[in-house]
């Protein structure tokens, strides 16, 4: 079997029978990647160069080669969230997870393509052109992680971080068939990753199977004291969790997330996963999260308004594009702002920053982002009173398969719309983990999403490392 | 019902010179997206309050001792325009 093939667990035990060496790994994954991301264009930037030499460190070594979503700050390394705006920007530190992910003993392969400032769900909106989906290249392989989830897919990589804002972690994973967590908020810093939406944003891990999964949040979970909203909170073993029991742990279905236009495939999928979960001791129960209906319209004044915000910064001063229009229009200063932003962001981020700046507007603030806000509690709500009753919460990550590259390009609120189930973990601040349940008749791959208690990534790993046993899903390779 | 100078309006408060197409295309967009938002107004808020993070987390506070931190040439390694230590910007005041 090929290296690049394998799973970080898989490696580190050959690593620990000296089957293997780190740099041979590593260079099996590069290989792969000269290989076929010609056919995928998963990454924008591969590092095509010798891993750095990793400081010797007390903790033990993890030599596991990964892929970093081009939104999160590595030193040095040009980092441009796939927009023309920070074309040349190379960041002067590391983000966090990035100095954790050294301490390690990570090779980094390369910066993986997304959706420009992480605005979409296909990667269709990057400045470098889409990612394709290794499983049928006709199709996104979805966003805006596209690029980390695709790269883990097609073993480009053996694992990866991506980030997710409303689900820009799992559901891509759930498009390309790979593992795709979302921590609860304040599980992993933020130091860092280039922000879109502050209160929502979060790292994950996109990973082949729920134990790499595990692994990696080890590596890249704790409090930091350079990220205020970062949570002061022990970090367990997570691989604890990785039992398979999963006896009398009680499992909420809620009915307002089977929406209209799901496909009959995806509603298979999950009625047969139950079917394994419950064999193996799982009690499932109708819930009910009645605001649901609001969490897209919730989500999208929300996030943009954030983002129009945190978007404010690239106006050509500091760093990344500068320009004059030819001739002048105005005064020079607001003249360079102005030019600066009209060819440094893509069509989608404009939009999202005319749409936040209208929702916090003078005569619309109340009406919008603050009702918002509002409606943001209630859907919080809903999740504590269905705590009392249930451990996790079962749902389809996306209610579609992959879609065709341009088949919803053109109109946003149906991309807006294809968020419906994963939106909700990030305004409620909770963990979520996509994992691959089946596939379709036409070979695309079927995502299921368990959500849990803020913290309790312990329970999300526990149920999720139970169905994989006993399912082969996660096993099956592309043929590419 | 959104117009297009209320779009030109949006635009200038973004710092952003659109041109017709754009402008036409956004106020488009942005009268279909207010539209499906709109669905709000079913949702009683009448007894919560907003949620702007959604832990209870008050202002975060560290002792004012220096640190180690980004040098100015570091800082400025990274910039489009600088001279003599400073960014350096198109003139400001006539």
């Amino acid at each position: 079997m090929n290296l690049y093939a394998l799973t970080a667990h898989e490696i580190l035990s050959k690593l620990k029978s000296k089957e293997t060496t780190g740099e041979e790994v590593y260079h099996s994954v590069l290989d792969r990647i000269k290989n076929i991301d010609g056919n995928i264009h998963a990454f924008v930037r591969p590092h095509n160069q010798k891993a750095a030499i990793p400081p010797i460190t007390p903790v033990p070594m993890k030599p596991i080669p990964i892929a970093i979503k081009d939104n999160i700050c590595i030193a040095d390394q040009e980092t441009t969230c796939c927009s023309r705006i920070l074309a040349g920007f190379k960041p002067p530190y590391n983000a966090t997870v990035i100095e954790k992910l050294i301490q390690s003993g990570a090779s980094f392969l390369g910066n993986t393509n997304m959706d420009e400032f992480a605005f979409g769900s296909s990667t269709e909106n990057s400045c470098f052109g889409p990612t394709r989906n290794p499983w049928d290249t006709e199709c996104v392989p979805g966003g805006s992680s596209g690029g980390s989830a695709a790269a883990v897919a097609a073993d480009e990589a053996i694992w990866a971080l991506g980030s997710d804002t409303g689900g820009s972690i799992r559901q891509p994973a759930s498009f390309c068939g790979v593992v795709g967590l979302k921590p609860t908020y304040g599980r992993v810093s933020r130091y860092g990753l280039i922000a879109f939406a502050s209160s929502l944003d979060q790292i994950g891990p996109i990973t082949k199977d729920v134990t790499d999964s595990a692994l990696l949040l080890n590596i890249i979970a704790g409090y930091d004291p350079k990220d205020s909203t970062c949570v002061d909170q022990p970090v367990p073993d997570y691989t604890q969790s990785l039992i398979n029991d999963v006896q009398d742990i009680k499992i909420g279905i809620p009915k307002e997330f089977f929406v209209e236009g799901m496909h009959q495939e995806v509603k298979e999928a999950m009625t047969a996963s139950m079917e394994i979960l419950k064999k193996q001791g799982v009690k499932f129960l109708d819930v009910s999260l009645p605001h649901t209906e609001f969490a897209v319209a919730t989500y999208y004044i929300i996030a943009t308004a954030e983002a129009s915000s945190n978007l404010a910064r690239y106006d050509g001063v500091q760093y990344g594009l500068r320009c004059q229009p030819q001739p002048p229009r105005g005064t020079p200063l607001v003249d360079m702002y102005e030019e600066t932003r009209d060819r440094g962001f893509g069509p989608e981020a404009k939009r999202r920053i005319m749409l936040g700046t209208y929702s916090l507007s003078a005569g619309y603030y109340d009406a919008y982002y603050l009702r918002a806000q509002k409606v943001r509690t209630l859907i919080k709500n809903d999740f504590d009173s269905v705590w009392k009753e249930c451990d996790a919460i079962l749902t389809p990550t996306s209610p579609t398969t992959a879609f065709k590259i341009g088949e919803r390009i053109n109109d946003p609120l149906a991309m807006y719309l294809s968020d419906i189930c994963t939106i909700s973990a990030n305004l409620s601040g909770l963990p979520a983990i996509s994992l691959p349940c089946g596939f379709s008749r036409n070979g695309l791959p079927i995502g299921l999403q368990l959500m849990a208690k803020p913290f309790n990534e312990e329970m999300l790993f526990r149920v999720a490392y139970a169905y994989e046993q006993n399912t082969e899903w996660h096993k099956r390779k592309i043929s590419l | 019902m959104i117009t297009k100078e209320d779009v030109k309006y949006i635009a200038s408060l973004s710092r952003m010179h659109l041109s017709e197409e754009e402008i036409a295309l956004l106020t488009k967009n942005l009268e279909d997206i207010l539209l499906y938002v709109a669905l709000l107004k079913k949702a009683d808020i009448s007894r919560v309050q907003p949620t702007s993070h959604v832990f209870p987390l008050k202002n975060v506070f560290r002792e004012d001792e220096p640190k180690p931190s980004l040098s100015q040439k570091d800082a400025l390694q990274i910039s489009t325009a600088k001279r003599d230590g400073f960014f350096e910007v198109p003139k400001v005041i006539e």
